[in-house]
């Protein structure tokens, strides 16, 4: 018990100091210097703030959509749906994604919908939507709001992020700063 | 050639070229040698020596070591217990998370002491910050475990005939300050400059564009996303883990992240090497190990980026891979990629939900965890691997009609006893638990979120991932019940500390057995032979185990699809 109990227990006690006070402590106080001051990157467009990683809930029919989350957009929690690909009820939701968005949509054909805009992302909160998902909105929102295509997808354009470095990963566009600027474009 | 493809091959590489100067760095670190970063850590290491009351220099038998182990890894599992218990009336609770019940304070501080983090609450409700800060810390203890278990193995093959192994105290003292926390650290920062919160706040209230009223849980992720990849533990701070677009926010920290969990896996292996001046047998070990990873991980990113056949059958344009449960930031093939990372090292954090995976890919996700051996998880890896290596020698001792031997140690009947029981532990845990819990249909069928083979594989995977001690899951099961907790809570106790004290104890037994110089009848350990005599053992061993549960879950469910 002397031996081994009690240098274990101080042992525990300092190390928790080192490791769980002065290691995180350290990493807050460089948070202050990094962007959004560790506290999550924020945009700001008509006096409101909203977390640019954080995804949202785009229903109405003028924006982008994003896609379809398991935890509705609530960044309270997070979370995949977890469902099996052969899952015969899984099936059923994308078929029933497939056909709202036809119906939103007339005129795009059903093998242009990319997968990622009927499949419910990984954490819920993706703030990301692919190129081919934004522009294949692009005729429904034109026809909303009154304006012409060629703009919209000089807007997609401008919004593509491209791999890091141009050279790893997949290009992405945020949908939240894609939606923000469409408003801004829609009003001039 | 295609971006995605290019990332995960920039990825490996980086974390391949870092790890050869690391793995010198650590060799040295252990064998007490001077380093550059001295004028910092001698004094740190005497202070807590000194508080701790430890004499440093007192040399310790394997008993003893293993002995020091469990004391402390007992008490800290008591104390996660308490905190977690009464979470709801300590500081740093602004969200006013509630305690968490005994059974599974019981499994989460378990599963946080054995390296594995299987989480079976949710980071944003179901604990405290305080809590939170805790099991951060039990991530780099729980990894410097491991870490000193290994080099007390080490120092077994440096030593000639010798019952003293060193002190495990220094051991563990210098892979927490002199190699995790200056490599979370820079993980750390690396996150932190890409959007990672890191802040004590509580959840934030926000208005989306459209009006809608949500919060916002953030935290203070940072610290936490570094030590939890570079520690192999894996354990997320959201409930989404590294999906989460505040714990993992670009392709960039996906890339390091990924990198952090591969790096001392790989480092130990050289270490050992360069630690016993033997480096050719490093070589081995990584190339055995190397082709076993990318035997699972190639189907893996194929599998992913070929998307869901199902959702093929329909029509939908699917180029872009099996993107449910997926993020578009990262794509199907860094996450097909990642999952075979995660589960070959015991990391099991995710950047893509696993139970969504196609079936072909989450059976080798499960083999990756069946198997335990290639890289695997910091220290314990190199552990599991020299069961297979003890078994390979016998083997072919038995083969060619000579003593098996290695490093010049004769492996005897104790040995091999030894060796087997732990190499057979393994899938007795699965197996067993597997079969217990789908007999009792209230408590296995009545958890799973999917159904058909889909929801065997559930069952199999979260037994797979809590032996293996990795901590991902097919998350759709509903395992905080008490018999979750309950069960798996035993099996990580078992599927951690014997596939310790077992190869630890072979080191210790060999330690003290005369050294017979190598000579024309030695069978050589560090060749190309050897490295398939090893891989068959491994692949035989897997297959014989496992084979006809895979065949009833992620096999009969890729045959049933279009």
């Amino acid at each position: 018990m002397k031996t081994y109990f009690f240098p274990a227990l101080r042992l525990t006690i300092v190390l928790l100091i080192v490791c769980a006070v002065l290691y995180p402590l350290s990493i807050w106080l460089l948070g202050k210097m990094a962007p959004g001051q560790g506290k999550g990157v924020q945009v700001t467009a008509q006096g409101r703030n909203y977390y640019r990683n954080i995804g949202q809930s785009f229903t109405e029919v003028q924006y982008f959509q994003g896609r379809p989350s398991a935890v509705n957009y609530n960044a309270a929690g997070s979370g995949g749906s977890n469902k099996g690909p052969s899952n015969p009820e899984y099936l059923d939701i994308v078929q029933g994604r497939i056909d709202t968005f036809l119906k939103y949509n007339p005129g795009v054909h059903k093998n242009d919908i990319p997968a990622d805009l009927v499949t419910s992302s990984g954490s819920g909160l993706d703030p990301d939507i692919s190129v081919l998902s934004a522009m294949i909105q692009v005729p429904r929102i034109a026809a909303k709001r009154n304006m012409p295509e060629s703009e919209l997808k000089q807007l997609i354009q401008q919004h593509t992020q491209k791999p890091l470095w141009g050279l790893f990963g997949p290009e992405r566009i945020n949908v939240l700063e894609l939606n923000i600027a469409l408003d801004k474009l829609s009003k001039s | 050639m295609n971006t995605e493809i290019l990332g995960i091959l920039a990825t490996f590489l980086i974390a391949l070229l870092l790890a050869l100067p690391l793995g010198k760095y650590i060799a040295r670190v252990y064998a007490g040698e001077k380093t550059k970063m001295d004028f910092l850590f001698n004094p740190l290491d005497r202070l807590l020596y000194r508080i701790s009351g430890i004499d440093a220099k007192r040399e310790m038998n394997w008993k003893q070591h293993m002995m020091v182990m469990l004391t402390i890894n007992l008490i800290w599992v008591l104390m996660s217990m308490l905190i977690l218990m009464c979470q709801q009336w300590l500081p740093l609770n602004p969200d006013h998370n509630p305690n968490m019940p005994a059974d599974l304070a019981f499994n989460t501080s378990i599963s946080f002491v054995v390296n594995c983090n299987l989480q079976h609450y949710s980071g944003e409700s179901g604990v405290s910050y305080l809590s939170q800060m805790w099991l951060m810390f039990l991530q780099f203890v729980s990894a410097a475990t491991g870490m000193a278990a290994v080099v007390v193995l080490f120092k077994a093959f440096k030593a000639r005939s010798t019952t003293q192994l060193g002190n495990f105290y220094t051991y563990f003292v210098r892979s927490c300050t002199r190699i995790l926390l200056p490599l979370s650290s820079i993980l750390a920062i690396i996150v932190l400059f890409n959007g990672t919160p890191m802040t004590f706040d509580g959840k934030q209230e926000m208005i989306g564009l459209q009006g809608d009223s949500v919060a916002v849980s953030t935290g203070p992720a940072a610290a936490f996303v570094g030590i939890k990849h570079v520690g192999t533990n894996g354990g997320g701070f959201f409930a989404a883990n590294s999906a989460h677009p505040l714990e993992n926010p670009n392709y960039g920290t996906n890339m390091a992240e990924m990198v952090g969990q591969l790096i001392i896996p790989l480092a130990m292996i050289f270490a050992f090497g360069y630690f016993i001046q033997r480096r050719r047998l490093s070589w081995m070990i990584f190339g055995v190990m190397t082709i076993g990873f990318l035997m699972l991980a190639i189907p893996n990113v194929m599998q992913e980026m070929n998307g869901n056949p199902a959702l093929t059958a329909k029509g939908l344009n699917n180029t872009m891979g099996a993107m449910e449960g997926k993020e578009v930031r990262f794509g199907a093939a860094a996450s097909g990629f990642w999952s075979i990372v995660t589960t070959v090292i015991s990391t099991g954090s995710v950047n893509a939900m696993h139970d969504s995976t196609m079936p072909l890919s989450g059976m080798n996700e499960m083999l990756a965890m069946m198997i335990n051996a290639f890289y695997g998880g910091c220290g314990v890896g190199l552990l599991n691997f020299f069961i297979f290596i003890i078994l390979a020698v016998f083997i072919s001792g038995l083969m060619v009609g000579r003593t098996p031997e290695f490093l010049g140690k004769k492996i005897e009947a104790r040995e091999m006893k030894i060796a087997m029981i732990i190499a057979l532990l393994h899938p007795l845990l699965i197996l067993a638990g597997t079969a217990l819990t789908v007999t009792m249909p209230a408590l296995g069928r009545a958890t799973v979120a999917n159904p058909g083979y889909h929801g065997f594989s559930e069952i199999l995977y979260e037994f797979t991932s809590s032996a293996a001690n990795n901590g991902s899951g097919f998350e759709g099961l509903g395992d905080n019940t008490p018999w979750w907790n309950i069960a798996t809570g035993v099996v990580l106790l078992l599927g951690r500390f014997l596939p310790i004290i077992g190869p630890v104890a072979i080191a210790g037994m060999l330690a003290e057995k005369k050294y017979i110089p190598e000579g024309n009848g030695t069978l050589r350990t560090d060749t190309g032979t050897f490295g398939m005599m090893v891989f068959a053992v491994i692949v035989i061993i897997t297959a014989l185990s496992f084979f006809p549960t895979l065949a009833l879950g992620p096999l009969a469910e890729h045959f049933s699809m279009p």
